[in-house]
């Protein structure tokens, strides 16, 4: 293992020090939320206890407080995936609203009959129904990209899919269930040929290895802050300026206007346009701190400990007789899906629990992933930095055991 | 783990491999299909009725350990019984794994079905154990889908 320092890491997570069912707690479950570490935790009190009030409207002191760490966030957010300018980072409740935004906003816009949404065999649930609740509004069909047997998307299938029809392409950057990295920025470049714009599903890219949306040439990038060691309720949607300022607004409602009258309305400029409402305004000043943490680690250093994880995860459970590893990807992030032959995933997780195990069993809200793989779910393993070989030895030991209840 | 032999016992993982009336009934007067999307299970339970007795029972499908057995052995507890012995047991089973009906100290007629009552200390598994139940439940009134959500 690399010289990065896991155990001086796992100092900086409270939850990680807890027993469950009388063992050490092992969370392999951060593909569906990472743990807090205390400088989100101190960041979020100190809002709450010092700095609590609404944002952009207040003159008073505590407001004018709250609006600067408020936009100081975003300023973080922004230097963090290398936006061009702040205002590009819009803050959502997640990457579910940044998926819903973009397609109801640009559907409603540029999406007419006839027309075709690229989407993936390998999305989110939430990256699949925004669509095709557009699709079916306007008339128009939505075109799958196709994958291989090892759960890698076949580039030549999605370049012939491309035409004068194609409006836009929604993809993720990496699977949630198969943790396959997908080449976004060849298929951002494939499809801006096509003059094409590309929505890309951040979620599970962007707590294992820095992103930068410039250097992508990604249209729209989103992703959500609790998987990225902050906050429920804090998220992000990128897109670039010029996209941005023609859509229309998704939600409407205060903070997001010029002038109102009954007859007419006027939107602020970007990002107001798109956060109606007050936001979730501690958690995403808590996204703000989690950024901060990661650039305080080495956060590369941490990603390339992360993946000798995963590959050493891969290696001990694939040498399990009955164990099957569900995404083979070459490129892969730490998410590592599997099935045990004659049990079923759930039984898997429980049986995992009671060893302090956490880890996640189902569909993955993927579901056409599963019937890809012809398996009702899978159990997985999701990795962060702050797990260790010996948590990969734990894993590896109550799987067996798994098999042993079930012989 | 002596939490997990209350859940995983002898018994239901013999269920579990040898599901017990594991198929179609061609000549089935009631069917209804029982689907918990959250875990991804689902069922399809057959039951033919005559003279208001269920004379035969079965069920496909694919599930958790804990929703097979539980299927299975619903099969064997509800087969030759009247449709009202039936939403008997079906209300008693559901009480049971929701901690309504204590299994030892109440009148019941559950019989072997006592053994889920360990499900209530595992909160997420409930639904696996009663999926079946439901399923049933609906086919014996004449509704054809059921969702444990």
């Amino acid at each position: 293992m690399s010289s990065f320092d896991v155990n001086k890491i796992r100092e900086d997570f409270p939850v990680l020090s807890q027993t469950v069912n009388g063992k050490p707690l092992v969370y392999l479950d951060n593909g569906a939320s990472s743990q807090v570490p205390n400088l989100v935790i101190e960041r979020g009190s100190k809002y709450l206890a010092e700095e609590h009030s609404n944002i952009h409207r207040g003159v008073h002191y505590l407001s004018q407080n709250a609006t600067t760490a408020y936009e100081a966030a975003r300023e973080k957010v922004k230097r963090f995936i290398n936006a061009k300018e702040a205002k590009e980072c819009i803050f959502v409740r997640g990457c579910t609203e940044g998926c819903n935004l973009v397609a109801y906003s640009f559907g409603r816009k540029f999406i007419n009959e006839g027309d075709e949404i690229i989407l993936s065999q390998m999305e989110h649930h939430a990256n699949i129904i925004p669509w095709q609740v557009v699709a079916e509004e306007k008339g128009a069909k939505i075109r799958v990209i196709p994958m291989n047997e090892r759960g890698e998307l076949i580039l030549e299938e999605y370049e012939n899919m491309l035409n004068e029809r194609t409006k836009i392409v929604a993809i993720t950057h990496v699977s949630n269930s198969l943790g396959t990295i997908n080449p976004v920025k060849e298929m951002i470049a494939t499809a801006h040929k096509f003059g094409v714009p590309v929505f890309i599903d951040g979620a599970q890219a962007i707590p294992h290895f820095p992103v930068d949306v410039q250097d992508l040439d990604a249209d729209f990038y989103t992703f959500s802050g609790h998987k990225m060691f902050a906050p429920t309720g804090s998220g992000v949607l990128y897109g670039k300026k010029e996209w941005l300022d023609k859509l229309p607004p998704y939600q409407t409602g205060g903070g997001m206007i010029r002038t109102v009258t009954f007859e007419k309305t006027t939107y602020a400029p970007i990002p107001e346009k798109f956060e109606a409402g007050t936001p979730a305004i501690a958690a995403n000043i808590g996204l703000g701190a989690a950024i901060d943490y990661l650039n305080s680690i080495d956060f590369e250093a941490a990603a390339a400990y992360e993946h000798e994880l995963l590959e050493y995860a891969t290696e001990k459970l694939s040498a399990i007789e009955g164990v099957r590893i569900i995404g083979t990807a070459k490129e892969k992030a730490s998410v590592l899906s599997f099935t045990i032959e004659n049990v079923h995933p759930h039984d898997i997780g429980t049986i995992l629990d009671q060893q302090g195990i956490a880890v996640r069993a189902g569909h993955h809200c993927a579901q056409p992933v599963m019937q890809f793989f012809d398996v009702p779910a899978t159990a997985r393993a999701s990795f962060a930095f702050y797990n260790t070989k010996e948590e990969v030895d734990k894993l590896v030991e109550a799987v067996q055991k798994v098999i042993e209840v079930f012989a | 783990m002596s939490e997990l032999n209350d859940l995983y016992q002898e018994v239901i993982l013999d269920h579990n491999k040898n599901p017990r009336n594991f198929r179609e009934i061609e000549s089935a007067t009631n069917t209804a299909d029982g689907n918990n999307p959250l875990c991804g299970d689902a069922l399809r339970v057959y039951v033919e009725m005559e003279d208001d007795k269920v004379k035969d029972v079965a069920f496909k499908g694919s599930g958790c350990a804990i929703s097979k057995a539980s299927a299975s052995m619903m099969t064997q507890a509800v087969k030759g019984k009247s449709k009202e012995d039936a939403e008997i047991l079906f209300n008693e089973f559901h009480k049971m794994v929701t901690g309504e009906l204590d299994a030892e100290a109440d009148e019941n007629s559950l019989g072997k079905l006592k053994i889920f009552a360990g499900v209530l200390e595992f909160p997420a598994r409930v639904k696996c154990a009663s999926l079946s139940w439901h399923t049933l439940h609906a086919a014996l009134n004449e509704e054809e889908t059921v969702s444990t959500e």
